[in-house]
């Protein structure tokens, strides 16, 4: 595969842009995510009504993988639900995890995918070493949430 | 200076039959040579036995092979006698036998243990957990900015206090080559226990410890060539005698009641259990490989590759060299990062153009700290890199600095 199906024009935009970087206050929920391995870091923060993630924020270092899903994650998850993270969530895991295009259900061109932007992250499940970077702010995300109340 | 013939010893690497590969991450560990894989392989075939259970012709034939490997590593780390080499996990397995089996028992609060800022995780955790369960302090040998340790004020880190004094042979970031002399005779001044971790030094440079000046040296087989699960503990018998086993069981005692046992005299008493046989065969069988190249020829190849490589990595826009400008003091081993490609994603499109190198913090993550970068990428070399390999290297660094939009 060409690298440029790894690396898209909107993976390094999150990467030099990142969303939703900077402070929150007084987040309702926080947790840190490590990557040991490689040093990747992602910190999640956010504000709950109710069920909902009203405003989040994202902070870390690492790879432009790693720092782009976290990026692209706080933009699909504002103002959703729990219930509609999970059902991201695990369209995200399965996106990392398919076999092919059609396992995953995805089409690249069709219009108005159900992820956004994290679509173009697709490339990374053939490069299995990396797909623990983008799976660490989901995974982050997955502990700041904690059980539903 | 003259480069190897590496057209004849890449033949000898069966991993090198894929051309496309360039391997430049033997600092993380090295490939294997037939002669190391084959001799592996007909020993456990037809030589093999359990050893120290001589009933039978095998096991005593086993036992032999197995301390005529020790006697190979003695003459070749220029020791007196076998019974200071002990056979060990790797070199990870010999700097913890070293903290529990000396330190615990010795060390008191306020004593020092002197290490340097960019020492490896191996030579760094095992002793902060000793001044944790002892109340020694630890002190560090700053790094300078010339990326070579700041030795103005050494007789003063290394105070009547210092117990022990823990310093890398070769930094696995930086490539540097420290002044073990003067180190290892400030150590001897106030009677430390000095310790050269020697994993990165003993596989590239010629090293004899009876002129090390140092009192126990470590090194891992695999990273020359051998096998991994073995590596080396050596120290003067001396100190062997002072150091407590840390392991019990079988092959390490001499007498054992219900309650009681004595232990093996040295080296044998650090050795519980099977010891790793085959790769001790291995690590012979590597040194062989080594000492038929030559280890001054090795150190001159990777001088020379380092020389071209930083000459190359020069003219890379946006490329910068985190050790030292020059190949004075310093191994084959080349971090580096370019304008803000995290070194994963460099790691990445480098292996698309099958340059294999080492990205992260190379296990010495206070290093990284002290040097103000989240990581680097590494590119290391050995007995069987080449020029082309370091051409490739540079093609796709530039490759990757278009495609981020950087150069």
């Amino acid at each position: 595969m060409a690298l440029e199906e790894l690396y898209r024009d909107v993976i390094l935009d999150h990467y030099r842009n990142p969303r939703h970087r900077r402070p929150l206050d007084a987040p309702d929920r926080r947790a840190e995510g490590v990557n040991p391995l490689c040093g990747d870091e992602v910190t999640v923060e956010l504000k709950l009504d109710g069920d909902t993630v009203s405003d989040v924020a994202v902070h870390g270092q690492g790879c432009s993988i790693s720092q782009s899903s976290a990026s692209m994650m706080s933009e699909a998850i504002k103002g959703k639900t729990r219930a509609e993270i999970a059902a991201l969530a695990e369209r995200f895991h399965a996106m990392m995890t398919a076999e092919d295009e059609s396992a995953a259900g995805l089409d690249p061109a069709r219009p108005g995918a159900v992820l956004g932007d994290l679509e173009a992250l697709q490339g990374v499940r053939r490069y299995p070493v990396r797909i623990k970077c983008a799976a660490l702010a989901w995974t982050t995300l997955e502990e700041a949430l904690g059980p539903a109340s | 200076m003259p480069l190897l013939d590496t057209s004849a010893i890449r033949a000898d690497f069966p991993v090198f039959e894929d051309r496309s590969l360039h391997f430049l991450d033997s600092a993380a560990s090295s490939q294997k040579p037939r002669q190391v894989i084959e001799t592996m392989a007909e020993f456990a075939a037809h030589g093999y036995a359990n050893v120290n259970r001589g009933a039978y012709r095998l096991s005593v034939s086993a036992t032999e092979r197995f301390e005529a490997a020790r006697d190979r590593v003695a003459a070749f780390l220029g020791a007196h006698s076998r019974d200071e080499i002990v056979f060990v996990r790797g070199a990870t397995t010999g700097i913890n036998l070293l903290a529990h089996g000396w330190g615990s028992l010795r060390l008191r609060p306020d004593d020092r243990i002197v290490l340097t800022e960019m020492e490896h995780h191996a030579n760094l955790v095992p002793w902060q957990m000793l001044a944790r369960r002892t109340g020694a302090r630890l002190e560090f040998i700053p790094l300078g900015d010339d990326y070579r340790l700041d030795l103005s004020h050494l007789d003063r880190l290394i105070d009547p206090d210092t117990k022990i004094v823990a310093v890398t042979g070769m930094s696995n970031v930086l490539g540097t080559v420290p002044q073990l002399d003067t180190i290892l005779a400030a150590a001897r001044s106030v009677g430390a226990f000095s310790i050269v971790d020697g994993a990165q030094l003993v596989p590239h440079q010629p090293v004899d410890v009876s002129r090390l000046g140092a009192d126990a040296l470590v090194f891992s087989a695999h990273k020359m060539c051998g096998p991994t699960g073995i590596g080396v503990l050596w120290a003067r018998p001396e100190r062997l005698e002072e150091l407590d086993p840390i392991e019990y069981g079988g092959d390490m005692i001499s007498t054992v009641t219900l309650r009681t046992a004595t232990w093996a005299p040295i080296p044998h008493r650090f050795e519980a259990g099977t010891p790793p046989i085959i790769e001790a065969i291995g690590l012979e069988a590597a040194i062989d490989y080594v000492e038929k190249i030559g280890r001054e020829a090795i150190a001159d190849h990777d001088a020379e590759l380092t020389r071209y490589a930083l000459d190359a990595l020069a003219g890379v826009p946006e490329l910068r060299i985190h050790g030292p400008a020059d190949t004075e003091s310093r191994g084959g081993v080349i971090s580096f990062t370019m304008a803000d490609i995290h070194p994963h994603d460099l790691a990445t499109i480098l292996d698309q153009h099958g340059v294999a190198v080492r990205a992260g913090h190379h296990c010495a993550k206070p290093l990284m700290e002290i040097m103000s970068v989240p990581a680097t990428a590494r590119a290391s070399f050995y007995l069987y890199n080449t020029k082309e390999d370091i051409d490739a290297l540079v093609e796709a660094l530039r490759d990757a600095g278009e495609l981020f939009g950087v150069i």
